[in-house]
């Protein structure tokens, strides 16, 4: 006697419609992660969203979750707002790195620096996605975008910015990783941080920051599948995987 | 055991990084266009009982578009 069984369960968080994103995007499997990770918490129906500007900007249709819009780069402060004003609710902003990085520089320092108890989700793709491919902060050198057409220049326009190391030397940060998601074996790993992000905010023990790797294949000009290689040759030896801080493991050391 | 892979040919977006984490290589792109204009995925013919269902497919595709299905013994044996 044979039973046939379902071996992927996508979580219900997740609505049931097609993405906007181009072909070999990760958003979207950044999204499942973030969706996966709230549930195997049963955070569900506890959590609020802070969208921000860029690409995802349309989270909201993707997560049934009670969601506010930011002003460009100001998702932390909006989060800031919410989760002081219902420190019951779990709060996470899910944001781009011209986002974050470059509009929202202040917002993201000093919202790290407080040790405000929300997660943040940090998708660095390079560039500036939804406005057509512009230069963003972490713009590696020599690569070639719509402002910078002769490739980043380390004498013009200095080195790309690593956001991870930066938000974890602030005082009240209490997770900082950086993931990949081009490939199965670093989509694990990058499961297990996102959750170890959100256990952090039930336990009220500060910031937590995760920082995802992700391909913007139409906005590099490349294939989706050069694109993930791209993670793999030239993002990683760069922005290097792996946790930069962890206050939990600290202590049981 | 026989594991069975479908393909929700209008979500896929022809990307094919589910053709490079397959283990055995069985997907692959097909002739096919779907609504949106993308060629869509497929497993090879007559190749899907080599689908072991790791499922590293679903798991990489940004689309959901990809459900895993396996069998299970009823007594012992590996689900």
């Amino acid at each position: 006697m044979t039973q046939e069984i379902r071996v992927t369960n996508y979580p219900e968080v997740l609505t049931d419609r097609p993405t906007h994103y181009c072909p070999g995007c990760h958003h979207g499997t950044a999204h499942r992660l973030v969706a996966e990770a709230i549930t195997d918490l049963g955070l569900v129906d506890n959590t609020i969203l802070i969208g921000s500007i860029g690409c995802s900007v349309f989270i909201y249709n993707y997560l049934t979750l009670d969601a506010i819009e930011s002003p460009h780069g100001r998702a932390p402060a909006v989060a800031t707002g919410v989760k002081r004003a219902r420190p019951d609710k779990i709060v996470f902003t899910y944001q781009g790195d011209g986002d974050l990085a470059s509009i929202g520089m202040a917002e993201i320092m000093h919202c790290a620096n407080r040790g405000e108890n929300i997660t943040t989700i940090f998708v660095n793709n390079t560039v500036y996605g939804m406005t057509g491919g512009q230069m963003a902060p972490t713009t590696l050198v020599g690569q070639k975008t719509t402002t910078c057409p002769g490739g980043r220049c380390r004498e013009n326009e200095g080195m790309p910015i690593r956001m991870t190391e930066i938000i974890a030397s602030l005082g009240g940060v209490a997770f900082a990783e950086r993931v990949a998601v081009n490939n199965v074996k670093n989509i694990m790993k990058a499961k297990k941080a996102v959750a170890k992000a959100f256990e952090y905010q039930t336990k009220e023990i500060g910031f937590s920051f995760v920082e995802i790797l992700a391909t913007c294949p139409t906005n590099w000009r490349m294939t989706p599948l050069q694109a993930n290689k791209r993670i793999e040759t030239e993002m990683i030896p760069y922005f290097p995987l792996g946790n930069y801080k962890d206050v939990l493991a600290k202590e049981e050391k | 055991m026989p594991s069975r892979v479908e393909f929700r040919e209008d979500r896929c977006k022809g990307c094919l990084l589910c053709t490079e984490v397959c283990p055995t290589g069985i997907i692959q792109q097909s002739s096919r266009f779907n609504q949106k204009g993308y060629k869509v995925t497929e497993i090879a013919p007559d190749r899907m009982n080599e689908c072991k269902g790791c499922a590293f497919c679903a798991m990489m595709c940004p689309d959901y578009a990809i459900n895993v299905f396996t069998t299970k013994q009823a007594k012992g044996g590996r689900k």
